[in-house]
């Protein structure tokens, strides 16, 4: 980029981010501001580094108003998957879907089918915790190594959003320093699941996402 | 070990069904009632790397990327990932250019067209820490300004500084280092 010369493209950029908004938070038409819209996604080592956590946010930039008044939608399932083999085709799926204040997760295990539509696997694996609500102290819960959380928690994503839309709208040409976090204050409902690594592949690099899906 | 599992079923089965055989006034087969998971579920979103569908797909194919299983995403997207990539950083379309990666723009919208996260089982997990690249995503990571680097930031990340760091380098909140991992909600 020797030779750079900045010269926005603000025509075909802008265009495409208008509903641009942070890392997935309301990324597109049909799930922004609804109950099956993933605003992040993290994958990282746990405290025990025989294990994986997997991490999916849906419903964000919740006040702390709305964060006590939200739930999970029973009609939204979340699933991670995961591609042991490389070919970013789901090898193994966890699903999570709320009933009755519980969030049921089934897997790790193998899919049916892989894709788009998906049926409950409720002969997998099954961890249940109690959904923790707005102002209560998180409540896990562990059982054959899994351990599984569900409820609000703090945004941890964290991005000047306000200055990069000037920029892009070209109001702005640089961001601030310091620059001001957007998500500050705000919750998300998070699903948390921490599995041990040899029930997904053991070692090695696997290639995981998150979907939502709604019945 | 599905035969133990069978095996345990059927002594299940039997003592609950010897235990029941005592009540004669019982009414019928009393069927579990746990919660209903039938029914298909469609896709509506999906996350892969932070920040993907928002910024490289165009506003009128963003539900369909979400409903593009990620062995089609490459080869449906990659091409409107370029070119939004160079109207955003135009450098990237001159010969040569590269990201901080050594990457291309081709390159590296190919890499990103394909919307899944990469995670190391073996060590270390990050975004980008300095020395492990893609190698997961911890909640601590400062993605958006890795992002932004190779976006703006040229071969090696000093190109448009105004541009490749937004200058908010941590969340509003501490992290926990135990599970759940993520801090109480304001």
């Amino acid at each position: 980029m020797k030779n750079f010369k900045f010269i926005l493209g603000v025509g075909v950029f802008a265009a495409a981010s208008f509903f641009f908004l942070s890392a997935d938070h309301i990324d597109a038409p049909a799930v922004q501001g609804g109950t099956s819209d993933i605003t992040d996604f993290y994958a990282f080592q746990g405290e025990d580094t025989n294990n994986l956590v997997f991490v999916a946010n849906v419903q964000g930039l919740l006040s702390p108003t709305a964060s006590a008044s939200a739930s999970f939608d029973e009609n939204v399932m979340i699933e991670f998957n995961i591609d042991n083999t490389g070919d970013n085709v789901e090898d193994l799926v966890i699903q999570a879907i709320p009933r009755d204040g519980k969030m049921y997760f089934f897997g790790p295990v193998a899919p049916g089918t892989t894709g788009l539509s998906s049926t409950i696997l409720t002969n997998a694996t099954q961890t249940v915790v109690d959904i923790t609500a707005y102002g209560e102290t998180a409540m896990t819960e562990s059982s054959n190594g899994i351990t599984a959380f569900a409820g609000p928690r703090d945004d941890p994503f964290f991005f000047d959003f306000n200055q990069y839309s000037a920029i892009i709208g070209g109001t702005a040409t640089a961001f601030n320093n310091p620059g001001t976090d957007t998500f500050a204050g705000s919750n998300v409902m998070s699903i948390v699941i921490e599995v041990p690594k040899a029930m997904i592949g053991g070692s090695g690099t696997i290639n995981t996402w998150v979907e939502s899906k709604s019945k | 070990m599905k035969n133990f599992k069978n095996i345990f079923t059927v002594l299940l089965v039997t003592l609950v069904a010897f235990n029941c055989s005592d009540d004669d006034d019982a009414t019928g087969i009393v069927t579990p009632t746990g919660p209903d998971f039938a029914g298909t579920y469609t896709q509506q979103d999906q996350m892969g790397r932070p920040a993907v569908n928002t910024v490289f797909v165009s506003s009128g194919s963003k539900d369909m990327f979400n409903t593009t299983v990620p062995t089609a995403q490459s080869g449906a997207f990659q091409a409107m990932f370029e070119t939004n990539l160079t109207a955003l950083s135009p450098a990237f379309a001159n010969a040569g250019d590269a990201n901080a990666l050594g990457q291309d723009a081709a390159t590296f919208t190919g890499l990103l067209a394909t919307d899944v996260l990469n995670v190391s089982l073996d060590g270390t997990t990050t975004f980008y820490d300095g020395t492990n690249v893609l190698t997961g995503r911890n909640l601590a990571d400062d993605v958006i300004t890795v992002e932004l680097l190779l976006i703006f930031g040229g071969e090696d990340f000093t190109e448009n500084p105004t541009l490749s760091n937004d200058n908010v380098d941590v969340n509003d909140k501490a992290f926990l280092t135990t599970f759940p991992y993520l801090a109480s909600p304001w």
